[in-house]
C-alpha cells in the first residue's frame, strides 16, 4: 500500500488538473519511484487514483523505457549503445560492467544493488561513451572511471 | 568567430540566470510585442524571417503559426518538443542548460501568436536536469511577471508546464507526443485533422522544437531581414545549431551561420579528425538522414543545399565515421536503434525495420549473400509506405550505405567476415 500522504498528493494532483490522464505517466513514475519497480499491485494502485481500467496503464507502462514492470536494483545503469557510442566503445564499457557486476545485461546483481539495462541515445554524444545512473549521467567513460562510480554508489548504499 | 545568437549567453559551467539574461536584453522582444504587436505581425515577421523548423523537418515556422485560423476555438495550446531522442543530438539539452529563459521567452511569444493560453515543455527523461532547471526558472519568470496572467499588463495570459515523457522515440513525432501528452498510448495518428486545427484536447495545438522557439525572440527583436543576413547562402536563414560528434576532437555543440562549409565545421571548429583518423562519412542531421560522404566534404550546410544533394540537414547533428569504423556495423547500431523504438503499429515498420537489422547483423557477421543487396534495397522500398515518418527515416541510413558503401558490403559478403575486425 501506498504511504498515506504520497496517496493524497497524487490525488490532489489528479483532482487539480483539468484532464486528470495527462498525469498517467507521472503518477506511475511517482508510484514506481515508492516501490521500486512498477508491480502488478502498483500498477492497479496507480490506475485507481486515475479511475482508469489497469489494461489501459498496462498499455501505457510498457510501452515506455523507464517504466519498469519488472523489479530493478537500488541502482540502474543504463547504457547508451547508440551509434556515436558504439564508435567509442559502449560495447567494451558493457562488456566491462558485466565482468564487474557479474550479471548479463537486463539483470540485477544478487545484493539487488545494480541493474544493467542498455538504452537508446541518451543525448550525451558529446561526452561519449555515456551511462545514465537513476538518470543521472557520466560520461568519457573508462574502466578506472567505471570502478570509482560503482565504488562511490555502494558507499553510498551502506 | 561568427555572430553568437542563441549562445550569446553560454557560460562554460553553468546556465545563465535572469537577471543575466535580461541585462543582456532579455525579454525586450516580449515587452516591445506586447506593447506595439499585433498577432498578425507577429506571424509576419516570422515568416519574413523564413525560420524553418529546427528538429529536422525544416517546416516554416511562420506558416505553422499561421495554421491556427484566427476564428479557432479556444483554449489554444503550444507544445515545445524536448523530446530530442534521435542517435547523436543534443543541442536542445545544452540550448536549455545554456540559457533556459530564452526558451522561456520564445513559448510565450511563440504562445501569443496564436494566442495559447498554456504552453508544455515534452522533455525526455534522460534529461531529468534540464526538466528540473526549467521549472525553476519558469517559477522565476512568473515571479518576474513574464508569465501567468495580463502579462505585463498587456491583457495576454500565458501558462507554461513541463510534462516529462516516460521515454520513446516515436514522442518526438508530432501526432504520437500529442497522444504521449493524454495520456495515451503514444502512436502517431495520420492527419488531417492536424494538429493545429485539432490537436491537444481536441484544441487547436501548435508543436515546435526548442531551437525554432529559442529563435523567435531574436527575430522580433532584429527583425527579419537581420535574421535573414545571418546565414552565408542564399535563400538560407539564422544561425544553426551543429552538435558534432563522434571522430572528431572537440565533439560538441557550436553555433554557426546555416550555409557554413561541412570542412569548416570540421577542421575550424570541432578541432579536426582525432589522431590517426580520417574522414569517411557523416550522417548530417541525425539518425534517420543520410550518410554524407568525402565528395561532399566541402558542402554548404544549409536546408536547401543539402535538399538538392539529394541529403537532408535534419537536426544538424553531425556524426562523423573515420576509415576505420565499419559502415555495416554502423548502420547496424542504427537498425537497431530503429528496430527497437518503432512503436509497432503499423506492420511494415515493425516488421521491416527487424528484417533489415536481421540482414545487416548477417552480412556484419559473416553471414551475408549477394542477394541481400536488393532484397534490402526492395525492403527498404516498401518502408516508405508506412504509416508515419519514422520508417522513411529508418531507412535512410540503410539506403545510402547501398548507394556509396556498396564495396564495403560486398567485402562482408565475399570475405565472410567484417574486414575492420583483427
Amino acid at each position: 500500500m501506498l504511504p498515506i500522504e504520497l496517496k493524497e498528493s497524487l490525488k490532489t494532483r489528479i483532482e487539480q488538473s483539468s484532464h486528470p490522464k495527462e498525469l498517467v505517466v507521472d503518477v506511475m513514475m511517482a508510484v514506481q519511484e515508492h516501490y521500486g519497480y512498477l508491480s502488478d499491485e502498483a500498477l492497479d494502485e496507480s490506475a485507481q487514483l486515475l479511475n482508469l481500467p489497469p489494461m489501459e496503464l498496462e498499455e501505457i507502462a510498457t510501452f515506455y523505457t523507464f517504466i519498469y514492470r519488472e523489479p530493478v536494483g537500488r541502482y540502474v545503469i543504463h547504457v547508451c549503445d547508440s551509434v556515436v557510442c558504439w564508435m567509442n566503445g559502449a560495447e567494451s564499457i558493457q562488456d566491462y560492467l558485466c565482468r564487474k557486476l557479474e550479471i548479463k545485461p537486463g539483470e540485477t546483481t544478487k545484493d539487488g544493488l545494480f541493474t544493467l539495462l542498455p538504452v537508446c541515445c541518451i543525448g550525451y554524444c558529446d561526452r561519449s561513451p555515456a551511462i545514465l545512473i537513476n538518470k543521472k549521467v557520466y560520461g568519457e567513460l573508462t574502466p578506472g572511471k567505471l570502478d570509482s562510480i560503482l565504488e562511490k554508489l555502494r558507499k553510498e548504499a551502506e | 568567430m561568427y555572430p553568437q545568437v542563441l549562445f550569446k549567453n553560454r557560460k562554460p559551467d553553468r546556465i545563465t540566470t535572469i537577471e543575466e539574461y535580461q541585462q543582456n536584453g532579455g525579454y525586450e522582444a516580449l515587452a516591445q510585442v506586447l506593447k506595439n504587436k499585433s498577432v498578425k505581425q507577429v506571424k509576419q515577421v516570422i515568416n519574413d524571417a523564413v525560420l524553418l523548423g529546427r528538429g529536422g523537418a525544416a517546416f516554416p515556422s511562420g506558416v505553422k503559426l499561421e495554421t491556427v485560423a484566427e476564428n479557432a476555438p479556444f483554449p489554444r495550446y503550444l507544445v515545445c518538443n524536448a523530446d530530442e531522442m534521435e542517435p547523436g543530438t543534443f543541442k536542445d539539452r545544452v540550448l536549455i542548460h545554456a540559457d533556459p529563459h530564452q526558451l522561456i521567452e520564445g513559448m510565450i511569444l511563440a504562445g501569443y501568436a496564436v494566442l495559447a493560453e498554456k504552453g508544455i515543455i515534452f522533455i525526455r527523461p534522460e534529461y531529468e536536469n534540464a526538466a528540473r532547471i526549467l521549472e525553476r526558472e519558469i517559477d522565476i519568470a512568473k515571479q518576474a511577471g513574464f508569465l501567468g496572467s495580463n502579462i505585463m499588463g498587456s491583457g495576454y495570459s500565458f501558462n507554461l508546464d513541463v510534462h516529462r515523457s516516460g521515454g520513446r522515440y516515436i514522442c518526438g513525432e508530432v501526432t504520437a507526443q500529442l497522444n504521449a501528452l493524454m495520456g495515451k498510448r503514444p502512436n502517431p495518428k495520420q492527419p488531417p485533422p492536424y494538429p493545429t486545427e485539432k490537436g491537444l484536447w481536441d484544441q487547436p495545438t501548435v508543436i515546435q522544437n526548442v531551437e525554432t522557439l529559442c529563435c523567435i525572440p531574436h527575430i522580433m527583436k532584429n527583425g527579419a531581414d537581420w535574421f535573414k543576413n545571418l546565414a552565408l547562402t542564399k535563400g538560407a536563414a539564422g544561425t544553426k545549431i551543429f552538435g558534432i560528434s563522434g571522430k572528431v576532437n572537440k565533439p560538441g555543440c557550436y553555433e554557426l551561420p546555416l550555409g557554413v562549409r561541412l570542412s569548416e565545421i570540421i577542421e575550424k571548429h570541432a578541432g579536426g579528425m582525432t589522431a590517426g583518423s580520417e574522414f569517411k562519412a557523416c550522417l548530417p542531421g541525425g539518425a534517420s538522414t543520410r550518410f554524407l560522404t568525402k565528395e561532399f566534404y566541402n558542402i554548404e550546410m544549409d536546408f536547401q543545399t543539402l535538399k538538392n544533394a539529394g541529403h537532408r540537414l535534419g537536426t544538424a547533428a553531425i556524426m562523423v565515421f573515420d576509415h576505420k569504423t565499419c559502415m555495416v556495423g554502423a548502420t547496424l547500431n542504427l537498425m537497431e536503434f530503429f528496430a527497437r523504438e518503432s512503436c509497432g503499429w503499423c506492420t511494415p515498420c515493425r516488421e521491416g525495420t527487424q528484417y533489415i537489422k536481421d540482414l545487416l547483423w548477417r552480412i556484419e557477421n559473416g553471414q551475408g549473400e549477394e542477394s541481400f543487396i536488393p532484397l534490402l534495397k526492395k525492403i527498404c522500398k516498401y518502408l516508405w509506405n508506412a504509416y508515419c515518418a519514422f520508417a522513411p527515416g529508418a531507412v535512410s541510413p540503410v539506403e545510402s550505405l547501398l548507394t556509396y558503401f556498396e564495396d564495403e558490403v560486398m567485402e562482408h559478403i565475399e570475405q565472410k567476415k567484417c574486414p575492420f575486425k583483427t
